[in-house]
């Protein structure tokens, strides 16, 4: 066992204890730190996979953009109302049913088939960045288009949606 | 080969603790959370499945769309969140059952 690999356990348990204690916690805003942690482990785990360009936007876009905007919210949810964020615990039995048969059936699914080759290929080292930017400007520029545009109209909407509308309510 | 297969193991983890939070959680932005957790359990596992062919990045690709539709859902759920706090002034998915004023 070398270096990477224990680096690679290493990233992997964080990830998994921090997703778990999600779920035992009960203030939203620690939920969003541990989903922080979540996060950069799995970012971590994605450099360690060759896949550098998806590990930066994934701290980019997650750790910067989605957990500030999910910490706004909280904070503005919190303000109105004044009550403390306790979240409250409902259908538990149900929930980890359903969580742990789903996980023994897509673990039995995982052992009972052979994937060929490991994690530590050595073909995607090197020319990584550089093949993802000409996909997108060849192959792949239609869903790139299409993904802008939805940004867009996810974007201007939610402004639209958030945005106090005097007249309804006087 | 064990690489692979943890990584598959660490997506199902992800996923399975995100439905997980869906399901028990009173609160519409843990749901919210919940939701993240899942999409990056998919991501984790387009990344994974990408390492078994590597001449060619698609697996990648996806996952940066995974990204973008991600951001969408966050920015407009966290807007309809906010707006139902202030007309009903609860956060919990249950207790809101009608839509019009």
């Amino acid at each position: 066992m070398n270096a990477a690999e224990i680096i690679l356990y290493v990233f992997e348990c964080v990830a998994a204890l921090a997703a778990i204690s999600l779920i035992f916690v009960r203030n939203v805003f620690y939920g969003a730190l541990l989903m922080v942690i979540c996060l950069l482990a799995i970012a971590g785990l994605y450099v360690l996979m060759f896949a550098e360009f998806i590990a930066v936007t994934q701290i980019l876009v997650y750790a910067g953009g989605i957990l500030v905007v999910i910490i706004f919210g909280i904070m503005l949810t919190s303000r109105i109302s004044g009550k403390p964020l306790v979240v409250e615990h409902t259908r538990i039995f149900e929930g980890i049913i359903c969580g742990v048969v789903f996980f023994g059936l897509l673990a039995y699914a995982f052992t009972t088939h052979q994937f060929d080759s490991g994690i530590f290929a050595d073909g995607l080292t090197g020319q990584n960045i550089q093949s993802i930017g000409v996909l997108i400007m060849t192959d792949y520029a239609l869903p790139f288009e299409i993904t802008g545009i939805l940004l867009l109209i996810a974007l201007i909407g939610s402004a639209v949606v958030a945005s106090v509308s005097k007249s309804k309510q006087g | 080969m064990a690489s692979t297969f943890h990584m598959l193991i660490l997506g199902a983890l992800l996923f399975c603790a995100g439905i997980i939070v869906v399901i028990v959680k009173r609160n519409a932005i843990m749901v919210l959370l919940g939701i993240e957790l899942m999409l990056n359990a998919s991501n984790v596992n387009l990344v994974a499945f990408n390492q078994l062919y590597p001449e060619r990045p698609s697996g990648q690709m996806f996952a940066l769309f995974v990204i973008v539709v991600a951001v969408c859902e966050a920015a407009v759920g966290l807007a309809i969140v906010l707006r139902v706090y202030q007309y009903y002034k609860t956060s919990v998915p249950d207790e809101i059952t009608e839509l019009k004023d």
